[in-house]
């Protein structure tokens, strides 16, 4: 078994990204504020969880990413509108809005489950970008692991969701979440093993 | 710092993995704003006085207003929201274009949050009266039931959220004078009461003869002036009316179309 295979690097990955810095801060006391006043806050909600949302979504779901974005934040908000103040506040915000993110992709996959998947379609990344064709064949890849493997993978290395937050989004047990991200590594392996 | 991509380690797998992170398109907090009705959008377009905006949320279309420089303040100063440029959903945009051209909303959905129950029933009312036609506040107030209620049908007039689609310039004053107008002054009124073919200047000329009522001694009717009915009777049998209860002790009765009585 190759090391590190447990190792947190979400955390790492996340706070490496430039694309997160500088909008972590929008979750401090989140569920308070979001309790207290669900308008004036929730656009930060937005701010706080839009790019882990479609990146996340992008790769689970391709070209419909932003759509399904979109509707799962609007859902969420019509959730969060209706309940207690007291419920808000205990919250796993992360956790929580990826089981209505998965309930509309699963929705959503179902209804085009005849249709192959178009990676190329989706892919918005500058041609000029060296890692434009390895992005779309990372993508790829993905779509050759069976979906709730998938889904566990791209929730811990693509969202950098902690395994607690992937347990509450997809309502497995912890254990269950590390053995699908483990052998979703493991396929990810042999796929680019075949490859080379 | 990048691993080849054919790299099979795991850590590899996992760097190539979060280099998937993207950043979420520019548009998207406007989207679920304007989707979660926390700001509303807003189209522009042309009417017979000039151009207006027309803005809508998910429960609909929440105002019309004079597209001036001050529309965006004095949305958020009545409504408590943001307005920004937006696209209406697919099967309003027509139904707007419609609304507009015949003065009601049709299937359009409006947002009638801003006013009372009382104030929305008063403006459904206001939304029947056809095209080309003037209704006073008086007839409003009975219509909703409520005889006495001629001021506060007036008042909720000047707080219509979307005149032109509730077409409040077909309301006048009980007197017969076309009244005052909340979109722009009573010019506009005019103005559109006269782009309909309700002929102002006909109904204020009637009303200054202290004219209320028109009947036709044929058919034993009497109705309101700019009724269908009554601008089809020919002069020779055209009976005029100072109230009511005059054209009814000449033995005429009120059309069931116009409802005067």
């Amino acid at each position: 078994m190759a090391s590190g295979v447990w190792r947190p690097s979400g955390f790492r990955l996340f706070c490496n990204s430039s694309l997160c810095h500088g909008v972590l801060f929008l979750m401090d006391g989140l569920c308070e504020r979001l309790a207290d006043d669900l308008d004036a806050a929730f656009p930060d909600l937005v701010r706080a969880l839009q790019d882990d949302m479609y990146s996340g979504l992008r790769s689970l779901a391709g070209p419909e990413a932003e759509d399904l974005t979109q509707e799962t934040f609007i859902r969420a908000y019509r959730a969060l509108s209706e309940y207690e103040p007291g419920r808000i506040r205990e919250l796993k915000l992360r956790g929580w809005i990826w089981t209505i993110a998965l309930n509309l992709g699963r929705n959503h996959l179902r209804a085009r489950s005849r249709r192959p998947f178009l990676v190329d379609r989706e892919i918005e990344i500058r041609s000029d970008d060296p890692d434009y064709i390895d992005l779309s064949a990372w993508h790829r890849r993905l779509q050759g692991l069976p979906p709730r493997t998938r889904r566990a993978v791209v929730l811990r290395h693509v969202v950098g969701l902690g395994y607690e937050e992937i347990a509450i989004a997809t309502g497995q047990a912890v254990g269950t979440v590390k053995s699908d991200v483990h052998r979703g590594l493991e396929k990810l392996r042999h796929i680019l093993e075949d490859e080379s | 710092m990048t691993a080849p991509s054919n790299d099979p380690s795991f850590s590899a797998i996992e760097s190539r993995l979060g280099s998937l992170r993207v950043a979420a398109p520019a548009s998207l907090l406007t989207e679920i704003e304007l989707g979660t009705g926390l700001v509303d959008g807003y189209t522009v377009v042309a009417s017979p006085v000039g151009d207006v905006i027309v803005a809508f949320n998910p429960n609909g279309v929440s105002a019309v207003d004079l597209a001036d420089e001050g529309f965006g303040d004095r949305f958020r100063a009545r409504f408590f929201r943001a307005l920004v440029a937006a696209e209406p959903p697919a099967v309003w945009v027509n139904r707007i274009e419609e609304a507009l051209d015949r003065g009601r909303p049709g299937l359009l959905p409006i947002d009638f949050r801003s006013v009372t129950a009382f104030q929305q029933r008063i403006l459904e009312l206001a939304a029947t009266i056809p095209r080309g036609q003037v209704r006073p506040y008086s007839w409003l107030a009975r219509a909703a039931g409520k005889a006495g209620a001629a001021r506060a049908v007036g008042s909720t007039m000047a707080r219509n959220p979307v005149p032109l689609i509730v077409p409040c310039h077909r309301v006048i004053r009980s007197d017969g004078k076309i009244g005052n107008y909340s979109l722009g002054g009573p010019e506009n009124k005019w103005e559109l009461l006269a782009s309909e073919g309700a002929e102002p200047d006909r109904i204020e000329s009637i009303a200054a003869a202290g004219i209320r009522l028109l009947g036709s001694d044929t058919t034993g009717i009497f109705c309101f002036p700019t009724c269908h009915q009554a601008r089809r009777i020919s002069e020779a049998h055209l009976r005029r009316f100072r109230s009511e209860s005059e054209a009814e002790s000449s033995g005429f009765r009120p059309c069931r179309i116009c409802r005067p009585g």
